[in-house]
């Protein structure tokens, strides 16, 4: 039923999905947390009336609309690009996936577009407390636009709430709600935003400290890594906690990418957690996929089997259960998913073939079979493995997988204890003595960004091949365009978003230099 | 007893809130109408600067429509979305395209250390003002005289040209409404200039502009609709699905949807009086008069090109791949739940009427310019 699709058109749409992804991750970050920041300065300005907080207020909102404009432009790409590039995909799925797309323009996007602009231009034009209150809309509003597109990426890794209708041959929505606080989108939201505001904290306390090594700016500058310290604390620490909430939901939906970032091959009981490890070619195969083993490993006992069951003796299911099954721990094979799966599309075949042949009867029946529990628990929701050539090809990369995952939460630990003694020095009075550890902070400013990148590495290779899990492979996804359109495209977004990011570093530079003016 | 909302009840409101949205977008593009005159209005820096500052405090608003319009489609009418999107690749990319450049310019041209200087981000503006209105005329303009697509069985389009979407600039009544479309937000561009700009040089610039600018606009938006009135349409049987060409058939719709004839010649007699007001008394508040018409006017023929047993977006590849408001929706449920949060837009619209008045209340004069606030 489907038509030829060129392997390199594939990996072409995916490169051009991953650039702007990323790109768009390299300024969303800073819009979600500094917006907040912003939001407390303006807060204390207005309750204290004095000067020295406005001054803060309105050099940190510079930096922010040097930013914010740049991550809005990455953004409405990435919206059309489900349309231009997965146009396959945005039909199977445009019935749950657009409502959130669409609601965060109703919702969000008016609210932040709205006051931004009174934000940035209403300081002599509406009484204190307006503006106030459009900092803080403007805030949520960017806050609110990353719950639903969230709410569509995590009904991708984990689809719920919905019906498949043959006649459309599409996915239909049945409960809103149960789109809406789907487990992985609830842990997605409250990590991404989390993550967002570490970032951006770690941005104000790394440019305050540039401002304390120079010796300008002084109170200025402690005044900054007050409200960014604390908050950066609280964020990572939240970060932390919904961190590891995330990766036991992805332990039961995604099971594979779960046992992929941990580069569990086999399964076991009292499975230990490893805390940092170095992966090397084991010679062990699946298929015709390498499995690997560890060259080095701190590993800490029983932890794996407690986070994900919680219980130290259970038993966590490794990647060669999930593709040879293991029935003892009633894990089926990829292999008998692949042959559910083709019963499934099998019974789609007929179904268009009894409505061209108008053979109403058959058209009933078939209709009822989709309709029918047993079979969409047990055969429907493989629908995506009757694409599947060999079991092995449902296995991510393990290795960008297990080193994404890892250096994003060791990374999430160094910033607890970046914020930790931030707050700790500047309590005691010591900061500005503390010459190395401002250096720290300083170089310290991408890191947020880059383990923020990992996480979306891990989150989106790690749930190839499939584009919807276990229901649509990528390549069944992807838009039927010529190569050399995309490659075309991707060169032209390569150079304009390259271009556009060197600009923004450039004139954030010149203004972080030049320091407060207003 | 309330009777029960069927799921054509909730097609068509779909369809009237994307009418809805999109000609509230072609209003809102008086800010891309407005960059195309940058330079032949602002004949000094200073000029140029607030004619810039004018515009850039509204870009959001057109940017976020834009977004909105685009994923109330993708949500309302999906099939829509993948078959135009993903056939007619490159239209669509040179329209964001152009976008992305606007977006950075506004907040990129006045700042220090830009690296290219700010007459490159505006020249990124005029780009921006000419492409978007221009290519987006074109696009919708195809929903009068089709595409070569067609889709399979599971939906999937294939374009039936190697240029996917470019061609459609080869068709006359498109390229009518596309220079349609470019002259409307020009006209708009320079009214909202004159209501918001508070300096006598521009003003009379640009009074003398929007003559020139009306010809034109007049000239190809009578050739488009007086085209698309008097040839063949794309009719949809409700029942049966099949689509086939009949005469006069938008001719038809206005005919028999004398609402919507009255909101077509209400919103054109409006532009016009908008003009007049302009032209004739210099007025400052025809942009109220000539944005309420070109809501009203595309309104009316986004409605004609869907209701009435339409094709909204025809192919002219396979008549019976064409879509409809019925074969294109969302799901019933997904339409309901959608319909629920749309209510919520009165009062987006409630608070956008605020804040815009708020930031809009003192006109843009040299001293703000030179005050050192925040400034394009």
């Amino acid at each position: 039923m489907i038509e030829n699709i060129d392997p390199g058109l594939v990996d072409w749409s995916r490169a051009q999905f991953a650039l702007t992804a990323i790109y768009h991750w390299l300024f969303v970050p800073l819009t979600l947390g500094l917006s907040f920041i912003i939001a407390f300065m303006e807060t204390i300005y207005v309750k204290t009336g004095k000067d020295e907080w406005r001054r803060l207020t309105r050099f940190w909102m510079t930096l922010f609309g040097i930013n914010f404009a740049i991550g809005v432009a990455t953004g409405i790409i990435l919206e059309f690009e489900f349309g231009t590039n997965w146009s396959n995909y945005s039909w199977f799925v445009g019935d749950i996936f657009g409502a959130p797309l669409a609601i965060e323009g109703i919702l969000a996007f008016f609210l932040e577009s709205t006051f931004v602009a009174v934000m940035f231009f209403g300081w002599n034009k509406v009484n204190k407390k307006f503006h106030l209150l459009s900092t803080w809309l403007v805030a949520i509003g960017a806050n609110l636009s990353a719950l639903w597109i969230l709410v569509a990426n995590s009904w991708m890794q984990n689809p719920v709430g919905m019906t498949f209708n043959p006649e459309t041959a599409r996915n239909e929505m049945l409960n809103f709600w149960e789109v809406l606080f789907n487990p992985v989108a609830v842990d997605k939201f409250l990590h991404t935003i989390s993550s967002g505001f570490v970032f951006a904290s770690m941005f104000v306390m790394g440019i305050s400290c540039w401002f304390l090594i120079k010796k300008r700016e002084e109170i200025f500058a402690g005044r900054s890594i007050l409200i960014a310290g604390i908050f950066g604390l609280a964020s990572s620490l939240f970060l932390a906690f919904t961190g590891d909430s995330s990766a036991r939901t992805i332990s039961k939906v995604q099971p594979v990418k779960f046992a992929a970032f941990e580069a569990l091959s086999e399964g076991k009981e009292n499975a230990p957690l490893v805390a940092f490890g170095v992966l090397k070619e084991s010679g062990k195969k699946i298929g015709s996929r390498d499995l690997p083993e560890f060259l080095f490993k701190i590993e800490i006992p029983d932890l794996l089997s407690v986070m994900t069951e919680g219980n130290k003796d259970a038993y966590v299911p490794g990647i060669i259960d999930r593709i040879n099954g293991n029935p003892g721990k009633g894990i089926i094979s990829v292999a008998e998913k692949t042959e559910k799966g083709k019963i499934a599309m099998n019974y789609l075949s007929d179904y268009k073939k009894a409505r061209e042949n108008k053979d109403n009867e058959q058209i009933t029946n078939l209709l009822n079979k989709f309709k029918d529990k047993d079979f969409r628990d047990n055969y429907f929701r493989y629908f995506g493995y009757a694409y599947i050539s060999s079991p092995e090809d449902v296995i991510p990369d393990i290795y960008g997988s297990f080193y994404s995952f890892h250096m994003m939460v060791m990374l999430g630990f160094l910033f607890i204890l970046i914020f930790s003694l931030a707050l700790i020095f500047l309590f005691n009075g010591t900061i500005i003595k503390q010459k190395w550890f401002l250096r720290i902070v300083l170089y310290s400013i991408p890191l947020p960004l880059i383990a923020g990148e990992l996480g979306w590495i891990l989150t989106e290779m790690g749930r190839q091949p499939w584009i919807i899990q276990d229901l649509m492979p990528v390549s069944v996804g992807v838009s039927n365009i010529g190569k050399a359109s995309v490659q075309t495209t991707f060169w032209l977004f390569t150079f304009l978003f390259t271009a556009l990011l060197i600009t923004e570093i450039s004139i954030m530079i010149k203004q972080i230099k030049t320091g407060p003016t207003h | 007893m309330v009777p029960m909302i069927t799921h054509i009840f909730y097609q068509d409101y779909w369809w009237f809130i994307i009418s809805l949205l999109g000609s509230l977008l072609v209003f809102l593009m008086f800010v891309q109408g407005g960059q195309t005159f940058i330079f032949s209005l602002g004949k000094e820096n200073l000029q140029r600067t607030m004619i810039v500052n004018a515009l850039g405090r509204k870009w959001e608003f057109t940017f976020t429509t834009l977004v909105t319009f685009g994923g109330a489609f993708f949500a309302s009418f999906p099939l829509f979305y993948s078959t135009s999107f993903g056939g007619a690749y490159w239209v669509w990319i040179a329209i964001l395209f152009s976008f992305i450049l606007q977006a950075v310019s506004y907040e990129f041209r006045s700042k220090p250390s830009n690296i290219y200087g700010s007459e490159t981000f505006d020249f990124f503006l005029i780009l921006n003002g000419y492409m978007a209105p221009f290519l987006i005329g074109v696009a919708v303009a195809t929903f009068f005289t089709g595409s070569q697509f067609s889709l399979s069985t599971l939906n999937h389009v294939k374009w039936e040209t190697p240029w996917h979407g470019l061609e459609a600039v080869l068709n006359i009544k498109n390229l009518a409404l596309g220079f349609a479309v470019l002259f409307l937000v020009r006209l708009n561009g320079l009214l909202y200039i004159i209501n918001t700009v508070d300096d006598d040089s521009i003003f009379l610039h640009a009074h003398k502009k929007v003559i020139f600018n009306t010809i034109p606009f007049l000239v190809f938006f009578l050739c488009f609709v007086i085209s698309i009135l008097i040839s063949k349409g794309f009719a949809a049987d409700d029942t049966s699905g099949t689509v086939s060409l009949e005469k006069f058939k938008y001719l038809n719709n206005f005919l028999e949807m004398p609402l919507v004839s009255i909101v077509f010649l209400t919103g054109v007699v409006s532009i016009l009086y908008g003009i007049l007001l302009a032209v004739i008394r210099k007025s400052r508040k025809g942009i109220w008069f000539t944005g309420s018409g070109t809501v009203l006017t595309v309104l009316s023929l986004l409605l004609i090109a869907g209701y009435n047993g339409t094709a909204f977006y025809p192919s002219t590849f396979d008549l019976q791949n064409s879509l409809t408001i019925r074969n294109a929706s969302s799901s019933y449920f997904t339409l309901k739940a959608m319909t629920i949060v749309s209510f919520i837009i009165p009062f987006v619209l409630a608070y956008i009427c605020y804040a815009w008045r708020s930031i809009n209340r003192k006109k843009i004069t040299e001293e703000e310019m030179n005050s050192g606030e925040h400034v394009y």
